[in-house]
Formats: C-alpha cells, sequence, structure tokens
C-alpha cells in the first residue's frame, strides 16, 4: 500500500474546558474520497481547522506526503497543497468574485478572470466572475469557494458539510465534480453527517464521537444503522407515526403577501400565500437564503410592515403592523434559527432569559420583576425538557448549542401557544435531543396547536409535517401533502424545475 | 508584547464578581503609579503630590464636605448616563444637557429676582430637568427617527450649548451690574438650594442623588422595565425577538440621562455658583462618563465611583496650591484611569491562561 | 481681497485638519474599528508639534513627533479594543480624554505662545489667475494632504491591501479563516489612524493657526468622525467633506470680518449645527449606509 497524503497521529485540541478533540489518527490515501462522519459536536469542524491550519493542535504530529509539518496557518496549509471550502462561506459580500479570489490567488484580475471561466467550464462550477457576491444564490457562492481552493491547485481538498445547503439536484451535481476530481489525483476529505450520501460517493469513512475516532471503514460495506450506531453510540431512536387528526380553525393566514426589506442585500418576498389550521404541522422546506430569514421576521413580528397588516393573520386578526410582543399576546411563539443573540442574551443568565418572552407568565408584577417566580419557572422548565446546565443562574452563552436550542424550545412551549413557529429546530443540536424536539413538536400538534415549521432539511420535515410548502426565491409553493409527496418532488421545486415545466 | 503573546484569553463561563470588584482598586494603582511616575518625571515631588491629591482631601472635615460637594453632579449624573450605556445609548453629551439645565434653572432668578417663596428652588431644579431633557430630544429624534448616530449628535449638542450659554452671558442675560464680567446677576436667597450640613456648603442636592441612587438601583435590578433596556444592549435582535420597542429605549435613556444631567446642572447654579456664570460648564459631563464607566455602570459601583473622582478633583485644587500641578493633571489622572480601568475588566469575563509548549511538527 | 477670493484661498488649509484625521479614521473604520479619541490623539499631536516647533524651529521634526505622538496614543486604544477586547466606544472615549488632558498637560506654559507658519508653495500662472488662483497656492502639507488624500484612494481602490482591509472589516472571521493575520491589520490601521490624526493636530496648532491655546482643536477631530459616515467610507467624499467644512468654517470668518450682522456664538455653531442636520439626512438612507457600510464595524473580534 502507498504512503498515505495525509497522516494524522494524536492530534488533540482543548478549547476551554473541552476537548473538542482528543489523540485523533488519520490516514487519507491519495486519489480518495475520504468521509469523516460524526454528529453536530463530535469534533469534525475543530479536525478541519487543525488540518487547515486555521487552529494550531495542542498536541499530536501531522504527516503532509512523508514530511512532518507544523501547519501553522491557511496560508501555510495552501502552500503545502492543502484547500478548504467552509460550510459558513468565507466569501465577502461587497467584493466581487474575482476579488474574493484574489484575496488568496496570485495573478491579474484578467488572468483570473480567464481562470475561472476554464475551470468552471471543465468542472461544472460556472459562475460570473465580475458579480457581486451579495448577488448570487447560495449554491453559485460554493461554486465560488470550490472555484477559489482549486484555483491553489491543491492536492487534498477538505469540504465541510458541502450539502446542506444544496438541493438534492445540485448534490448530484457537486458529487460529479467530486468524482473528477478524484479522478485527477485531488484528495477530498468530506465531512457530513449524512449517512446515505457518504454511502453514496466516499471509499472510506473514519466515525467520530466525542472528540475520538470510532471507527475507521469502507462505508460501501455497512448499511447505514451500522453507520448510525458507530455514529451515536446506539441505535436511531425510533419516530413516532404522527395520529391522522382532523385540522380545526384558522391560525396563520398569509395572503399575497409582498415585501421588500430594508437590506439591500437580503431576498424580497412576492406573493406568499399560506394557511395553517389548529392540530397540523406546515413545513416549509427550501435551500438557505431563499427569504426564509426575511419570511420568519414578518411572521414573528421582528419586523413589521403597517401596509402589509390585513395579509399577515394570526387568530384571525390582522398583525402585519404589530410587533413580536403583541403577537405574543394573541398566543403566537417563537423558536428563532439563531439562538445566541436573538432566541437568547449570551450574558444573561437562563432565569433572565425566561424573562424574554415568558414574562406574561406572572413572573411580572407592576412592572417589577418576581425573582422567586421566575427561578421556578427556570428550574421547571430545565428539568422538563432536560437542559444539561449547573443551575438557572447559569450564562446562556455558556451552554451548549443543544441544550441552549432544548431551552428556548421548552420556554416556547411553555408559553401555552396557540400557534407555535419553530424556525430550524435541530440545527447543531445531537441526535437524541433532536428526535426529542421533534417528538414535543408532534405531541403539541396532536394537542391541537398549530405548528410551523422551517427546515433545511428535508428528511426531518418529511418525518413531522403533514404538508409542506418550499420556498424559492422568495416565492412559496402551493402546499404539498407529505402522505402524497415524494422527496424529490421537494427537491425539483428547491431549484425552481417545477416552475421552468410550468406547474 | 511578546510576554503578553505568552497569555491568551479565554472566556469565563460566568463574569467573575470577585474580580469586578478587585478590577477597579487594581486600576486605580495602577493609575496612581503611572501618574506618580509622570509626576516625578515632571520635576514634581511625588510623595508630596500624592498627599495633596488623594489623602488630604479626606483629612479635615471641610476639604471632605467640599468632596460631597463635587460628588453631587457627578453622582447625580453619571446615573443617568449609565441607563443609557447599559441599553447601548451612548449619550456623551451630558456636558451640553448639564449647561442647558442650569440656563433653564437660571431663568427664574434672572427674569424674577423679586420673586420670593419656598418654592422657587424645588421649581428651578425642576425646570432644569426638563432643560436637560429637551436637550436631549434631538439626539433621540434624530436616532429613532433618522438612524444617526447619537454619540456625535450629543457630542455636538454640548458644543452649541457652550456657544448658547456664551452668548447668554455677553448677551441678554449679563448683569448689568457686573461690571462687563460673563456672569448673570446674583441669585436671590430664595433661588438658592438649602444647606444641607451648617458650616459648609453641601446642600439638598447631595439628598436628591442619593435618592436617585437608591431609585437607579431599583429601576435596573428589579424593574421589567431597566430589564428590557439591558437586553436591548447587550443583544438588539434578542430585544426585537421579544418585542421590546427599540425606539422606547433610546427616547428612554436619553430622557432620563438629559434629565439627570439637567438637574445636576440646576442644582450647580442654585448650589455653589448662587449664579449663571461660564465655569459652570467646567467637564462634569465629560468626567461622568469616567464614573460611569468605572463604576460598571452599576448605581452602587457609581456611589463610590463618583466619591473618588471628587476627591480627585479636590485633591487636584490642593496639588495646584501646594505642588504647582497644573489643573490639567487631574484630566491626565482622569483618563489614565478609564484606560487602566478598561484593561483591568477584560479578566472579569477573561481568564488570563499561558499558552502551552508549541507543537511539535 | 473679496469673500469669495478669502475662501478659495484659503478654504484647502482650513480643510487639511478634518482631511488628515478623517482619511487616518476612514482607514481604521474600514478595517472595522472606529476609534472615537480623534479628538484626544490630534490634541497631542497639535501640543507635540507646538513644543517642537517653538524650541527646535523645525516643522518637519515637529509633524514626525507629532505623528508618533497621535500613533502612539492610538497604540492604546488599540491595545484596549483589540488585544484586551474592550468596548472600542468606552476605550475611544477614554483615549480621548486622557489625550486632552496630556495636550492640556504639556502645553500649560505655552499658553498664547506663538510660532512661524509654513511659506506657500505656489504652481506659477496658474495661481496667477484671478479669484480662484488662491487655490494653487498652498503651504507644503497641503500639497502632501492631497498627495495623501490620492494615494489613500487608490490604494482602497486598486491594491491586494486595499482588498484586504476591506475583507478584514466586512467579516474578520472570513479573513481569519483565509489566513489573515486581522488583529494585526486592524492595529496597523488604527495606527495610521492614530499617525494622521497626529500630523492633523501638528497642522491645527502650527500651520493653520500658529498660536497655543489650550482646546484648539475644538471639536475638529469629532467632526472629522462625522466626516466619515457623510462619506459613506468613502475617501473622494470624506475629501469633498473636509472641503466644505473648511469653506465653512472660512465663510464664517468672512462673514465676521465682512460686518455681516450676526452673532459671533451663532456662527462659532453653525460646523456643529451644520454636522447635526447632515448626519441626519446621510443616516437616515439606510440602504446607502448598508451598501457602503463595513458590516464589522465597532463589533468586539473574538478570534
Amino acid at each position: 500500500m502507498p504512503a498515505p497524503l495525509l497522516s494524522l497521529r494524536g492530534l488533540t485540541k482543548t478549547y476551554g474546558t473541552v476537548r473538542a478533540n482528543r489523540g485523533i489518527d488519520l490516514d487519507v490515501a491519495e486519489g480518495s474520497i475520504h468521509a469523516i462522519l460524526g454528529e453536530n459536536g463530535a469534533g469534525k469542524s475543530t479536525l478541519m481547522k487543525l488540518i487547515y491550519g486555521v487552529e494550531t493542535p495542542d498536541a499530536g504530529e501531522v504527516i503532509w506526503r512523508g514530511h512532518h509539518v507544523a501547519l501553522s496557518s491557511p496560508a501555510e496549509a495552501r502552500r503545502q497543497g492543502i484547500g478548504m471550502v467552509f460550510q459558513h462561506f468565507s466569501l465577502f459580500e461587497t467584493l466581487t468574485v474575482v476579488e474574493n479570489i484574489s484575496l488568496i490567488v496570485p495573478g491579474s484580475k484578467a488572468e483570473l478572470t480567464a481562470r475561472i471561466r476554464t475551470l468552471g467550464q471543465e468542472y461544472g462550477l460556472e459562475v460570473e466572475p465580475r458579480a457581486h457576491v451579495h448577488a448570487l444564490s447560495v449554491g453559485e457562492r460554493q461554486r465560488v469557494e470550490i472555484i477559489r481552493c482549486l484555483m491553489t491547485d491543491p492536492k487534498l481538498l477538505i469540504l465541510d458539510e458541502p450539502t446542506s445547503v444544496l438541493p438534492p439536484q445540485s448534490v448530484q451535481r457537486l458529487f460529479q465534480t467530486l468524482t473528477r476530481l478524484r479522478d485527477r489525483g485531488v484528495s477530498i476529505l468530506f465531512i457530513s453527517h449524512k449517512l446515505e450520501e457518504i454511502r453514496s460517493i466516499c471509499d472510506r469513512a473514519t466515525i467520530l464521537r466525542d472528540g475520538q475516532v470510532t471507527g475507521n471503514i469502507d462505508p460501501r460495506e455497512h448499511d447505514a444503522h451500522d453507520l448510525a450506531r458507530m455514529m451515536i453510540g446506539r441505535d436511531m431512536p425510533e419516530t413516532r407515526p404522527a395520529v391522522a387528526r382532523e385540522p380545526g380553525e384558522l391560525r396563520l393566514e398569509l395572503a399575497g403577501l409582498d415585501h421588500q426589506p430594508d437590506d439591500p442585500f437580503a431576498q424580497s418576498l412576492s406573493g406568499i400565500n399560506l394557511q395553517l389550521r389548529a392540530g397540523e404541522i406546515l413545513g416549509i422546506a427550501g435551500v438557505s437564503g431563499n427569504g426564509q430569514g426575511e419570511l420568519s421576521r414578518l411572521i414573528s413580528g421582528e419586523t413589521t410592515d403597517p401596509a402589509a397588516s390585513d395579509q399577515i393573520r394570526m387568530m384571525g386578526q390582522p398583525v402585519g403592523h404589530l410587533n413580536a410582543a403583541a403577537r405574543r399576546k394573541l398566543g403566537f411563539a417563537f423558536v428563532p434559527e439563531e439562538r445566541l443573540g436573538r432566541g437568547a442574551v449570551p450574558e444573561m443568565s437562563l432565569a433572565d432569559n425566561t424573562l424574554l418572552t415568558a414574562h406574561r407568565q406572572g413572573l411580572v408584577r407592576r412592572g417589577m420583576i418576581n425573582r422567586l417566580r421566575e427561578a421556578a419557572f427556570t428550574a421547571r422548565c430545565i428539568a422538563d425538557y432536560d437542559v444539561r446546565t449547573p443551575g438557572p443562574q447559569a450564562e446562556a452563552g455558556a451552554l451548549s448549542g443543544g441544550n441552549l436550542q432544548k431551552f428556548i424550545v421548552g420556554r416556547e412551549i411553555m408559553l401555552a401557544p396557540r400557534l407555535l413557529f419553530v424556525s430550524q429546530p435541530t440545527w447543531g443540536v445531537d441526535i437524541g435531543a433532536a428526535s426529542a424536539i421533534r417528538r414535543r413538536l408532534v405531541d403539541l400538534r396532536n394537542d391541537g396547536v398549530a405548528v410551523l415549521i422551517i427546515s433545511e432539511e428535508i428528511e426531518e420535515l418529511f418525518e413531522i409535517c403533514d404538508r409542506i410548502q418550499v420556498i424559492r426565491e422568495g416565492r412559496l409553493s402551493a402546499a404539498l401533502q407529505v402522505s402524497q409527496t415524494r422527496v424529490e418532488d421537494i427537491g425539483r421545486y428547491m431549484i425552481g424545475a417545477e416552475e421552468r415545466a410550468g406547474v | 508584547m511578546s510576554v503578553l503573546s505568552a497569555y491568551r484569553l479565554v472566556r469565563r463561563s460566568s463574569a467573575s464578581r470577585k474580580v469586578a470588584v478587585l478590577a477597579p482598586l487594581g486600576a486605580l494603582v495602577a493609575t496612581i503609579v503611572l501618574n506618580l511616575c509622570l509626576y516625578l518625571a515632571m520635576g514634581k515631588d511625588a510623595g508630596a503630590v500624592f498627599h495633596a491629591m488623594l489623602v488630604e482631601p479626606l483629612v479635615s472635615w471641610s476639604s471632605f464636605s467640599e468632596v460631597l460637594l463635587k460628588m453631587t453632579p457627578l453622582l447625580l449624573i453619571a446615573q443617568g448616563l449609565a441607563i443609557g450605556f447599559r441599553a447601548n445609548v451612548v449619550n456623551i453629551g451630558a456636558e451640553g444637557q448639564f449647561i442647558l439645565g442650569a440656563i433653564f434653572a437660571a431663568s427664574i432668578p434672572v427674569w424674577f429676582p423679586q420673586a420670593t417663596g419656598g418654592w422657587i428652588w424645588p421649581l428651578m431644579l425642576l425646570l432644569g430637568g426638563i432643560g436637560g431633557a429637551l436637550w436631549a430630544v434631538v439626539p433621540a429624534f434624530w436616532r429613532v427617527r433618522l438612524n444617526a448616530s447619537e454619540i456625535l449628535v450629543t457630542l455636538m449638542m454640548s458644543l452649541i450649548a457652550t456657544q448658547l450659554l456664551a452668548y447668554l452671558l455677553v448677551g441678554p442675560w449679563k448683569d448689568p451690574m457686573g461690571f462687563n464680567f460673563p456672569q448673570s446677576v446674583m441669585f436671590q436667597m430664595d433661588a438658592t438650594l438649602p444647606l444641607l450640613i451648617p458650616g459648609t456648603r453641601v446642600n439638598v442636592a447631595l439628598v436628591l442623588a442619593l435618592v436617585v441612587t437608591l431609585a437607579a438601583w431599583v429601576y435596573m435590578q428589579r424593574s421589567f422595565q431597566g430589564y428590557q433596556l439591558v437586553v436591548g444592549g447587550l443583544a438588539p435582535q434578542a430585544s426585537a425577538y421579544a418585542g421590546f420597542a427599540e425606539s422606547r429605549a433610546v427616547w428612554l435613556s436619553l430622557l432620563i440621562g438629559g434629565f439627570a444631567a439637567g438637574l445636576a446642572g440646576a442644582a450647580e447654579v442654585a448650589g455653589p455658583l448662587g449664579q449663571l456664570q461660564r465655569s459652570v460648564a467646567s467637564g462634569y459631563g465629560y468626567a461622568a462618563i469616567i464614573v460611569a464607566y468605572l463604576g460598571g455602570l452599576n448605581p452602587i459601583g457609581i456611589l463610590f465611583s463618583s466619591l473618588l473622582i471628587a476627591i480627585l478633583y479636590i485633591g487636584g485644587d490642593n496639588a495646584m496650591v501646594s505642588a504647582e500641578l497644573p489643573v490639567a493633571a487631574v484630566r491626565v489622572f482622569q483618563g489614565s484611569l478609564l484606560v487602566c480601568y478598561l484593561a483591568a475588566i477584560t479578566l472579569v469575563r477573561y481568564r488570563l491562561v499561558r499558552v502551552k509548549s508549541e507543537v511539535r511538527a | 481681497m473679496n469673500a469669495l477670493t478669502f475662501v478659495l484661498a484659503g478654504m484647502l488649509a482650513a480643510a487639511m485638519p478634518f482631511l488628515l484625521a478623517a482619511l487616518g479614521e476612514l482607514l481604521a473604520e474600514r478595517s472595522g474599528v472606529m476609534n472615537l479619541g480623534i479628538e484626544g490623539m490630534m490634541a497631542v499631536g497639535a501640543v507635540i508639534a507646538f513644543l517642537s516647533v517653538h524650541h527646535f524651529g523645525t516643522h518637519t521634526l515637529g509633524f514626525l513627533l507629532a505623528g508618533l505622538a497621535g500613533a502612539a496614543l492610538s497604540l492604546v486604544f488599540a491595545w484596549l479594543a483589540l488585544t484586551l477586547r474592550a468596548n472600542q466606544v468606552a476605550a475611544g472615549l477614554a483615549i480621548g480624554i486622557l489625550g486632552q488632558g496630556l495636550s492640556a498637560l504639556f502645553g500649560k506654559s505655552y499658553e498664547s505662545r506663538t510660532v512661524a507658519g509654513l511659506p506657500k508653495l505656489s504652481i506659477p500662472s496658474l495661481s496667477e489667475i484671478p479669484v480662484v488662483g488662491g487655490l494653487f497656492s498652498q503651504d507644503a502639507v497641503v500639497w502632501l494632504g492631497l498627495l495623501a488624500t490620492l494615494t489613500i484612494w487608490a490604494a482602497l481602490r486598486f491594491t491586494k491591501l486595499g482588498l484586504v482591509i476591506r475583507a478584514v472589516g466586512e467579516n474578520p472571521s472570513a479573513a481569519r479563516s483565509l489566513g489573515y493575520p486581522v488583529i494585526a491589520i486592524r492595529y496597523s490601521c488604527v495606527m495610521f489612524g492614530g499617525l494622521m490624526a497626529g500630523f492633523a493636530g501638528a497642522y491645527a496648532a502650527t500651520v493653520y493657526t500658529p498660536l497655543w491655546a489650550d482646546g484648539m482643536i475644538a471639536g475638529r477631530g469629532w467632526i472629522a468622525l462625522a466626516l466619515v459616515v457623510f462619506a459613506t467610507w468613502m475617501t473622494g467624499r470624506v475629501f469633498f467633506g473636509a472641503v466644505l467644512f473648511g469653506a465653512v468654517s472660512l465663510a464664517q470668518l468672512a462673514a465676521q470680518a465682512g460686518g455681516v450682522n450676526l452673532n459671533s456664538q451663532l456662527l462659532a455653531s453653525l460646523p456643529y449645527i451644520v454636522t447635526i442636520l447632515v448626519l441626519g439626512v446621510i443616516s437616515s438612507n439606510r440602504r446607502l449606509l448598508k451598501v457602503n457600510g463595513v458590516a464589522s464595524l465597532g463589533k468586539t473580534y473574538i478570534p
């Protein structure tokens, strides 16, 4: 067997008290697609940052093409022939594509422009070099990132969760690009938590759990259940099928909603129609950046639009002009996708964070805060929703993403809403907690609450929703009954193929 | 740099209360050492300066009473400013609001020099507060409706207030019998604040400042409105998410800050000055910014920091006489104290961790 | 000399303190750091330059030392705001107060003293044109200031360095993940800002009004800060804004000399009033600020 392209021995990285990577060993062969598989928080991203030189390890060694190396900076990693495509892209919105690329690739603008075009054609990564990045879709931005890496002529390309921002059809196109790259001698480190993807494209998989390697296998020889067990240390939690139920009264209605945001880089919305009744779960699918953020702010009341007062109705009342607090008075509750700084104040204790939305639950009297009730409410939320924390006085910013999400979901459910809106319910949450959150949402539906979910994980939507609508370029598709729809159908809406077909 | 680069800041899981108390003290010690070095370099007797600045104000009752007198406006203004700072409304124009308070309060004795009655000084204080708040209306409106930075607008309003004061004192409000000095008539007896402690110049404004301190503490620690302001300051997006109106927070912060500064201005002209004169604009509004930060934006902390800065003022006057130290030395001391404090409080949220040995290649 | 000729001849010189300080702050803000301490850095630059010119009689040394002093003060700011992650607003205010205090302290015994200014260097023939000719007769610093404006404009627009600074200002974490030393770049930009503020103070105290008076910067540092906002972070607009303010302050002098019957306090307030009004007009255009603005401005960056 030839010497591996990259070998890691005993790589360790600690952040404060968190041991993100513990003694990682890894061998990446030349010309292979190698998966790093693990749950959220397993230490995948940290490992990639160590390989790309963004972070330096506390201990361990890196052997690159037979030699010990110290990857002290991304520039050094690039010089050695390692490129990386980040999950949250490292692109600059106010710069053009070619300017972004010139930040790490030497050469005149004219030369770079020409090379961007050639590479784009060669690998199916077409993008306009002179366009500003803020005008590009998420898929196009990913292409820019990949081209930028390819232009540094890497031997190893790292991709961090590359499919999480793509519709199913584009995933196929990305895989073709990756296979072509491998055939030309570029090795690829492919980070993912999606088992089927890894089985379909990767030659080798290393599995991480709690910062340690728990398996090193050929993914094609194992089924998804095996992989899952290695990944989470036990069997996948069972999902509970939803009880069929007759929908009740209309709780949320968007009728022909148009919106032009203040932010010139944001997506404008047009002709949004949506109806959500008591006792059902409606999901909104779509590739990120197609107007989800703007839509959720309009529904939550963080953006108010007096002109659209009548286009947004909650519990039968026009609410477009009302702010978030006024909508909550009608029985609305909301879990935003950003937990720190939006759903919770990082510097405040959990107790003070309950006050954010639960103040109407008798925690405030005559304008004064009742600390005892505040503490009791918080303690109940922590106990009922399995929030792992030292106690109500812990700062929200000190909690892990998953625990904070459990806290916020718990807080909002404890408000006993008639209409609950959850954006990205399980982002960054481990599998056990994610399935617990999904079960809670289904329970609420069965109790007659109207539940609206925005998610980029189609599988999640299929698991719990009654109906799904797809958002694309600020427009919302008609509702599709989940029981009569296939994932591929949703995928077609996500890339706009349905419209072109005239449906 | 090499010493520093061997260490790294690691965020604590929650702010350290112990360090929060120790940091200002450490900063004070560092500032004293730095400034004494400066005085030595200037050829002064550092021991004498130290004694005059920090010891003398405390040893005699008469000079300590002057400290209390100086502390009053600082305490009043800083309590108002701190509420705004916690809401991330950075009002640095308290000086102007203070001047407007002084002008509004002076309008009564200037226009009605013969009026008598116990209602005059309370009315002057009220007018002063209103004047200060009115001066804060422009920056509030500019920020809420026009999205303009309150930092720049409040500062510009202060510079304009100084000119307005000068205009009144050389023009319509100049004392006709005042030998052409730029100052108003001396206020009549009923237009000055009752003294609190006989034999000193300490007046009822000190009690007012203490009451304001208590009110500020209750407001920020216990009231839901105070909580909403703090949320808006720490995480504006969380504030919008909860539905707390940002515009209300801006208005409240600026009006409270302006009112408190105006009150202090009124108390200054109706108290130790007894007339409207140019020296009313002596920088309390700027010093109060330091007081507010130094007190950790906490009402109780501000009580102590205002006392400290007041000691420095009186001590600076002493040092000017006994050690011929320029008054500007006090401003240098204040500025360096804030620098040291900002450096020290980093340790409230972060721990200093020694970076481990380099990785083997 | 009529008022127009007077304003045209002097406005570039009057603009210099605003221009130099604002250009420095422009670069600092482009990298994502807001330094509110300009007034203090200018005050320190002013006093250092005045003292050097007074004792050694050379402007070159005076400007050099003033620039170093401004940069040294901005280094303290950068240490607080960038290394120790202090609130940028508070750190800027601290530096401002400290700088003004130091200025008053050092200048104490020079109150009302004067030094010689700088001679005008004229462009032959152009400077003899009636009315506008005065524009072409300026001191060396004005010519250098114009050159600096052009250089900064070109650097931000066309060079890799400018691109990197803009990238750091827009998204520091992305810049770091590409391998750029964000903190070091910000340090450099902030210190460039201090250097320019020092120059601006030196110009005010030893060329424009070569007479020492405590508090002589008189809010010009704050107006420079406002100028950067007016200009929506664009170099060319900073230049025109500075010239506009130079012209306004000269028009005020011309009006007084010409016996226009407006009271002097109102005239002295004019630049501040104009600042407030323009700030309102520009800031209310949220889209413009968003498109041209610096996304990470004023936010503490934690690597």
